[in-house]
């Protein structure tokens, strides 16, 4: 037993603060507004250009000036701004976004991330990732805890960096995660067992150094 | 108000600006808000060797992957290129040289560059293959990476309305990366869904103010492309 895709997205939700100013990645953090607490305000902010995003149109509704960042059409809300990509990440790299929730490939224990390239295939290219994890205030990734059997929670990253020391927690299928960044080095601690995950599952599952505080 | 910036058709607006192995910005983010007509007259003009700035690459035969697909282009600077078959097949065997750029930094090296600003630093990709090569400066105990302005020989950006003084307004996400791309060119050429006489847009809602654009063409109703056409379903009626 461990978390499903849309319990992970749950569990994320639970990091929204009432007023907060939020950018989700693609894929499993795209999830996260569907659980967005009654009543609290959250505005969206997709990095092409737009703050206040609303939800996929209805059919037939579909505008193709109106797109979110993974290129998907989606719609305005009555809080909706538009914007330049040079205002948009103004907004990102001065530190006015509270959180940033994204996917990634590998996390060191030490907070490095990496998301964007593995090398001798195709790479696609960064994206806002960098400059996301480089401004907003608080990054929490979202990832399943392996690939294949194989740990994504490492010692030390071996593929290309996205950005160094820079996530705050992690949530996968299995556990929760945070950086401790008191100190001069980032440390990590498990914070949270999934529903039916036993401490020595993730033990055997991950390969970096962590604290237990559950 | 005289017609001198208005041209009659996107080779017109063209002409005499073109040149091998120039440098060009092309707006838009994905498929939303590129100046589609001026990148189809790049490619009838036969220009080649080209450096084009722009966010994405188009997909196979839409926007930019028709010059990719003619082999015009020889080094893109770009964020994310992820759409595009033609593109990875030039960029594996060599064809193609790719300048991975994070995106909020391209969009500021993009700003600068038309702001006379010849490079500036940010804390984006410290640490990482990006700031291989380049200096690094640490500000009130913090590390920062210095990076270029860009300009361009021509910007082609795609409005959705314009004067004939060139004053461009943006409609929703079709904004993106057109505005700064106005001010970054040497000459800036724009594609506009409707052209209007001075005056009839509030000065108060110009987005690019006419200094930046010296040649405007009237594209009305253009096809508009959408890559990942999401929708949710209706509620349905008890």
């Amino acid at each position: 037993m461990a978390w499903t895709r849309e319990q992970m997205a749950q569990r994320a939700a639970q990091e929204l603060e009432d007023g907060f100013y939020v950018n989700l990645g693609i894929g499993i953090p795209t999830l996260v507004s569907n659980y967005i607490p009654e009543g609290m305000e959250i505005q969206l902010q997709s990095e092409n250009g737009m703050l206040g995003m609303g939800p996929f149109p209805y059919e037939g509704e579909e505008d193709a000036d109106l797109i979110n960042a993974g290129k998907q059409t989606v719609t305005e809300l009555p809080t909706t701004s538009y914007f330049s990509n040079a205002d948009s990440f103004a907004m990102i790299r001065g530190g006015h976004i509270n959180l940033s929730i994204l996917g990634a490939m590998q996390v060191a224990q030490n907070g490095d991330l990496a998301n964007w390239m593995i090398p001798g295939k195709m790479v696609k290219g960064m994206g806002g990732a960098m400059d996301l994890v480089a401004g907003v205030k608080k990054v929490i990734v979202v990832m399943e805890h392996t690939a294949k059997g194989d740990p994504k929670l490492l010692k030390s990253c071996n593929l290309p960096l996205t950005g160094k020391g820079v996530v705050d927690m992690v949530i996968t299928d299995m556990a929760v995660f945070e950086f401790d960044k008191s100190g001069e080095t980032p440390r990590m601690k498990l914070i949270e067992l999934a529903d039916g995950v036993a401490l020595e599952d993730v033990k055997a599952a991950t390969e970096a150094e962590f604290e237990v505080a559950v | 108000m005289s017609d001198r910036k208005i041209y009659a058709d996107a080779t017109a607006a063209l002409e005499g600006i073109l040149k091998d192995g120039m440098t060009l910005m092309s707006g838009g983010f994905g498929l939303c808000g590129i100046p589609e007509t001026l990148i189809d007259a790049v490619k009838a003009s036969g220009v080649k060797g080209l450096t084009v700035i722009s966010n994405n690459a188009g997909v196979d035969g839409i926007g930019l992957g028709v010059l990719l697909e003619s082999k015009q282009i020889s080094t893109m600077i770009s964020s994310y290129v992820g759409e595009n078959k033609m593109f990875a097949e030039q960029y594996l065997n060599g064809d193609l040289e790719v300048v991975f750029t994070p995106q909020g930094t391209l969009s500021e090296q993009i700003r600068a560059g038309g702001a006379g600003i010849p490079a500036f630093f940010t804390k984006t990709g410290v640490g990482t293959l990006v700031a291989e090569g380049k200096e690094v400066r640490n500000f009130d105990g913090e590390d920062y990476v210095m990076e270029r302005g860009l300009t361009a020989d021509v910007a082609l950006v795609h409005a959705y309305m314009a004067d004939k003084e060139g004053n461009l307004v943006f409609r929703k996400t079709a904004r993106n990366f057109n505005p700064m791309m106005a001010t970054a060119g040497r000459i800036t050429v724009a594609e506009v869904e409707h052209l209007v006489e001075p005056g009839e847009i509030d000065p108060d809602h110009i987005v690019v103010p006419g200094i930046y654009v010296q040649r405007i063409v009237h594209v009305p109703n253009p096809v508009k492309h959408i890559e990942q056409r999401t929708t949710r379903p209706r509620k349905q009626v008890a």
